[in-house]
């Protein structure tokens, strides 16, 4: 007769259990890569740098500030732009077309449990070293570009939950966009008309108040301002405290979405998966 | 069979679109405008049941539609017709509960933290199949003695050696107890030793928790030493489905007698086709029905100090098969 392993009881604590464990095992291999992950880092900050020194030097030009943004503020942006970025970064369909074409993906596959979910503990494990990693990367750029910051608690603490939000917005949307790949192999084109998208309306290329009424009105009612400019405008902005609980609402409205496209996505796409490779 | 079988395949049948082009610049311009694609058929209306705890070799040329298969049975591919029934579930219905029985190791891929030692991914494991902690660490330490690991698995799997590697994600592949195990080239560039050692431990396992095995390999030793069994399927249909002692007898049209002669010099073409000869012994291929009657002539008419007769090695025999069945 065979024997076959029973079950911890309770769903949620195994997969609370699964969650921490996953993350776990991500904080030690990131350990292991500690001085390619603050290399990385390094590299990382150079695209807001950039930014920030172009729009100072616009700033200085007209007077000290461009739209009612100072010098300080823009320093402030761009420091929270960063840690944003580290959050939302995500399993790219680049890595999605990686996964299929090696075959790797079977292996999560063959999981009795939904892959989104290694997806989101992996990287999220990630989050917390990378994170870390970047504290003093922040604190010598607030040395050098002094960032005006006017925080209160209640906005940290909105803070802690967009930013989370952020991510689990983006890594559904990245999700759908890597699903791509079931059906053909070069996903990663949609991928770059999206990328395109997501630096105009989310506040990366240009933070949003400096963008045309238009594209703030329409980056309202895309994911984009809210996986990337909202919580940056929570902790540099001045939002009420129902902006605040609204814009956590909208990104509750994006996760459910986004997760229930996944959902339906994937129903689909796992029958057309054609296990390439191995 | 008085037990219900655990592996149940009815007309299984996977056709995959492939897209196909000449070489070129004018053909890829071409492509652009009309794609063609073709439909190939890599398994083709496959029936078989396995009973429980049967270890059963899948054997067939590259390409012949085993890993298809595998992938099939275990939820990894969609079939295009026909049905797949493993432990009661639908594969492809890919329910927790399904996944939680079955296992596919996979010789060439690994699953494991590659920068991690194998008992980090071994913890990861235990979180993803939800075992209790006990049990887990019961079974864990179990298997890593049965395979003389204790010292690998505190290693990052990236400094092991392709052989040390194969070992531990067996065993990090088993840790759920599975009760299906599909097996695809366990044993595929490993050294003979190391084969032996994955070879025994599967054996191992099957004996202990009463696993049904479905093994392919290009190793016939693999097959030898663990199935009784052996199904063989080539361009993705079965060609044999039986015994792997019944396979000679049905595709086999010699067997080699071995004889130890007194005088080394006799001639013996007119015995049969003489394939080796070397001072006194020689090994002829003789017709399977005519061994009796060759075999008495030889004892009777020379010297003989020893004689065997054998089958065919079991890989030429395959090798028959695989030749029928492109006929």
């Amino acid at each position: 007769m065979s024997t076959v392993a029973t079950p911890q009881a309770g769903r949620v604590r195994s997969m609370v259990d699964f969650y921490l464990t996953t993350m776990r095992t991500q904080v030690q291999t990131q350990f292991q890569y500690r001085v390619a992950t603050y290399m990385y880092l390094v590299g990382m900050v150079a695209e807001p740098v950039i930014y920030l020194v172009v729009w100072t030097t616009i700033a200085d030009s007209h007077g000290g500030s461009v739209e009612g943004i100072t010098a300080g503020q823009f320093a402030a942006y761009y420091i929270v732009w960063t840690l944003v970025r580290n959050m939302n970064i995500v399993f790219t369909p680049y890595g999605w077309e990686w996964r299929i074409r090696e075959g790797t993906f079977s292996g999560l596959m063959l999981r009795p449990l939904h892959p989104i979910h290694y997806d989101l503990a992996d990287f999220a494990g990630g989050k917390v070293i990378w994170v870390l990693l970047y504290l003093p990367i922040a604190a010598a750029l607030a040395l050098i570009f002094k960032p005006t910051f006017d925080v209160t608690p209640l906005e940290i603490v909105v803070f802690f939950f967009a930013i989370w939000g952020a991510y689990l917005i983006r890594s559904m949307l990245l999700w759908l966009l890597g699903m791509v790949s079931f059906w053909t192999t070069r996903g990663s084109a949609i991928f770059e008309t999206y990328v395109m998208a997501e630096l105009l309306l989310s506040g990366r290329l240009v933070p949003l108040p400096l963008m045309p009424d238009w594209a703030q009105t329409l980056a309202n009612w895309l994911p984009f301002k809210w996986s990337f400019y909202f919580p940056i405008e929570v902790l540099v902005g001045h939002l009420s405290a129902a902006s605040l609980i609204g814009g956590l609402g909208m990104q509750a409205v994006w996760i459910t979405i986004g997760s229930l496209a996944v959902w339906v996505c994937w129903r689909a796409s796992a029958k057309h998966y054609t296990a390439v490779g191995n | 069979m008085s037990d219900p079988a655990v592996i149940h395949v009815s007309e299984l049948t996977k056709i995959f679109n492939v897209p196909e082009r000449e070489a070129g610049l004018r053909a890829a311009v071409k492509s652009l405008f009309r794609r063609k694609t073709r439909d190939v058929t890599a398994v083709d209306a496959i029936s078989f049941e396995i009973g429980p705890g049967e270890v059963v070799g899948f054997l067939g040329p590259n390409g012949a539609g085993k890993t298809t298969t595998l992938k099939m049975l275990s939820g990894l591919l969609y079939p295009s017709s026909g049905e797949g029934r493993v432990l009661g579930h639908v594969p492809s219905r890919r329910e927790k509960d399904y996944l939680r029985q079955i296992t596919l190791v996979m010789g060439n891929r690994n699953q494991l933290q590659w920068d991690l030692p194998a008992l980090d991914s071994f913890e990861l494991n235990r979180a993803i199949y939800r075992l209790r902690r006990e049990e887990f660490l019961q079974t864990r330490d179990e298997l890593i003695g049965l395979l003389d690991i204790e010292d690998l698995v505190r290693k990052p799997v990236r400094n092991l050696s392709l052989g040390e590697r194969m070992k531990v994600e067996v065993v990090g592949s088993l840790l759920h107890l599975p009760r299906v195990l599909f097996l695809d080239e366990p044993t595929i560039g490993l050294d003979v030793t190391m084969q032996k050692r994955i070879r025994s431990f599967i054996a191992e396992y099957n004996r202990r928790h009463g696993a049904t095995v479905l093994l392919t390999s290009h190793y016939m030793a693999d097959v030898v030493a663990l199935c009784k069994r052996v199904i063989v399927i080539h361009h993705g249909r079965i060609l044999f489905d039986g015994a792997l002692s019944a396979l000679s007898d049905r595709f086999a049209a010699y067997k080699t007698i071995e004889v130890d002669l007194a005088d080394g010099s006799v001639s013996l073409e007119a015995y049969g086709e003489v394939l080796e000869r070397e001072g006194d012994r020689a090994k002829l291929r003789v017709p399977k029905a005519d061994t009796p009657r060759i075999a008495a002539r030889l004892l009777g008419e020379q010297e003989v100090a020893d004689l065997t007769i054998e089958d065919p090695p079991i890989e030429d025999v395959i090798e028959l098969v695989f030749a029928e069945g492109a006929q």
